[in-house]
């Protein structure tokens, strides 16, 4: 995979010759060098870093990270837990699992001191299933920290106690949803909880807790390092920093790039990412993961961020990039989007778990042959039925991008009912 | 058939109930059931129960958790369990190709299993590793890039791999 930072060079650092995953590498680059200093520091200077850094969450809503932490009740007699989301499943999406596995201490130095900002002792890091290697390694990253002594009870001499647990997965997107997480890490199937209350007021075993993805919290302590205003300055006014983004699909160079939030889309992919396979004309992008509606080749020439790629109808999202080119059909696409949320809604609420089925079943329909006048609308109405009536954000993400095909290239469904159905494609 | 955990997997065991505050062991339910899969290859009515009594928690509370998730299983798998990722961006660059390899060269479709059990196939949901697609992953081993020329040559080192007795299954 093509690794690199065109521009900028904070978060993305492997194919430097380097190994991080060793501890004594990792500390001979600056890490944990500046660990003990900042632990005596007070915990709402760094935070306050964090807010200044406009660092929005990662994980693809994009919620400001110094914001959330500050919802966590002032003073609590219970424990506040710190809950790491590395359960990355966002299809199109592939920057997490960079941290876990080529820098897993720049995640960890991450953790403690995020957890020493929001006064806890105890950090999670949920780790998808199938990421065994991934799991291994920050297994062994962790004990080498408290080998090391950078973890546990009074940390080189400061006086803060901190433990970090990794905890498995175990095959299943929604438990990307930060309280269908914690309902997992509980040990139970992986049902979104209703919202209030938040996470930060009755999270995790009941207690105050933040969920922040992988990349959010490795940004933490680059911000400590360059300092808040000089990361938000790197991105635009209400977006901060740098991000990794990837790109696959139907482009010459797919891969993951850390590009400054804001970077012009169609010049991530017909610079960066070397333009369009063989060639070959564009159709259609998906700008940050499959729940993000799909762009035309003309609705691209945007900046990445959060607001930006709002403003034009869909979301940054992960920043997951999905190039799609001709000939492709957008039935065979969407029918595999949708099958997707088809399978992974934990069937919790009627309207996506009966829904994402119809939806599936009627762009199935299209592609055999079986659809009927009138399941074009019905499809779209379907996917409005579905949007705004779900415990969670899965049913709108499910509902989205049938939604925008249905808009943008509703001449392909009407083709394939003209045709009974799709030509096989090889 | 009863089970119980090994000593290796015992003091596994033990480890990962030191994560989880003591009065919500439950915590401790995913790990303990790959624990079972583990030493069994899958899980069985009698190592959920055996979980659900050391955790001091119901077996359909056990069962429900065991039922949610796509990588706790109930029946075994073949020796090589190929997930073959189908999702958009493996699509776009034929992860369906690497389906058809798998009917052509192992006699199987998603869902199944040989006859002697050396392989199992199974379409799943997008691994995160889009920006290398397509992607199998055999096991537990990523296989990233793949095209129909590489798949099949690592079919072939899996197909004529020599599988010892004590490799179970």
């Amino acid at each position: 995979m093509v690794k690199g930072s065109p521009t900028s060079n904070h978060l993305l650092r492997s194919g430097d010759g380097n190994d991080y995953t060793d501890l004594g590498v990792y500390q001979k680059a600056g890490g944990y060098k500046k660990l003990k200093e900042r632990l005596q520091m007070s915990q709402d200077t760094i935070r306050e870093e964090v807010v200044k850094a406009n660092l929005r969450g990662r994980g693809g809503a994009g919620f400001p990270a110094g914001v959330k932490w500050g919802f966590l009740p002032k003073d609590s007699e219970k424990p506040t837990y710190l809950v790491i989301n590395a359960d990355e499943g966002e299809p199109g999406t592939f920057k997490d699992r960079y941290f876990l596995n080529s820098d897993p201490h720049l995640l960890l130095e991450g953790c403690i001191l995020s957890a020493y900002a929001i006064r806890s002792n105890v950090c999670y890091i949920y780790t998808r299933g199938e990421f065994y290697d991934e799991l291994q390694v920050i297994d062994k990253a962790i004990a080498d920290l408290y080998e090391a002594g950078l973890l546990g009870k009074n940390i080189l001499g400061t006086g803060y106690d901190l433990d970090i647990y990794q905890h498995p997965g175990a095959g299943s997107y929604i438990c990307g949803e930060e309280t269908a997480l914690l309902e997992s890490l509980e040990g139970k199937a992986g049902l979104p909880r209703m919202k209030p209350p938040f996470p930060a007021i009755v999270g995790l075993f009941g207690c105050p807790t933040i969920v922040n993805n992988v990349e959010t919290i490795a940004a933490v302590p680059i911000i400590l390092e360059m300092g808040g205003e000089k990361f938000a300055a790197l991105g635009t006014e209400r977006n901060g920093g740098t991000k990794l983004f990837g790109i696959s699909g139907h482009v010459k160079k797919p891969g993951l790039y850390e590009l400054p939030m804001g970077f012009n889309m169609k010049k991530f992919i017909y610079e960066v990412a070397g333009g369009t396979l063989d060639d070959r004309p564009l159709k259609a992008i998906i700008p940050g993961g499959s729940s993000c509606p799909m762009l035309t080749p003309d609705e691209i020439d945007i900046p990445m961020d959060f607001d930006s790629l709002k403003s034009v109808g869909s979301m940054l999202g992960t920043g997951g990039v999905i190039a799609i080119c001709e000939p492709t059909s957008m039935i065979d696409v969407i029918l595999r989007i949708s099958r997707f949320y088809s399978h992974e809604s934990c069937g919790q609420c009627t309207p996506c778990r009966e829904g994402t089925g119809w939806l599936y079943q009627l762009i199935k329909g299209f592609k055999d042959g079986t659809a009927r006048p009138g399941d074009i609308d019905t499809l779209y109405n379907a996917a409005e039925h579905i949007d705004g009536h779900t415990i969670c954000a899965l049913g709108p993400a499910a509902a989205w991008p049938v939604q925008s095909v249905v808009r943008k290239y509703r001449h392909e469904f009407e083709a394939a009912l003209e045709n009974g159905g799709l030509a096989e494609t090889a | 058939m009863s089970f119980e955990f090994s000593k290796e997997m015992e003091a596994r065991f033990t480890k990962a109930l030191e994560k989880y505050p003591t009065e919500h062991k439950k915590a401790a339910l995913i790990p303990a059931l790959y624990l079972v899969q583990e030493q069994h290859g899958y899980l069985t009515i009698e190592g959920m129960k055996y979980i659900a009594d050391r955790l001091g928690i119901s077996a359909s509370e056990v069962l429900n958790t065991a039922t949610f998730y796509t990588l706790l299983r109930m029946e075994p798998h073949g020796r090589f369990h190929l997930q073959v990722c189908t999702n958009v961006s493996c699509f776009l660059r034929g992860s369906d190709d690497l389906i058809r390899l798998i009917r052509e060269k192992c006699g199987i479709g998603p869902g199944e299993m040989s006859d002697d059990r050396r392989f199992s196939c199974e379409e799943v949901q997008c691994l995160a590793a889009c920006g290398t697609a397509p992607v199998v992953q055999v096991n537990w081993d990523y296989h990233e890039d793949l095209s129909t020329k590489s798949f099949s040559s690592l079919l072939d080192t899996l197909q004529s791999h020599e599988i010892s007795t004590s490799e179970g299954i």
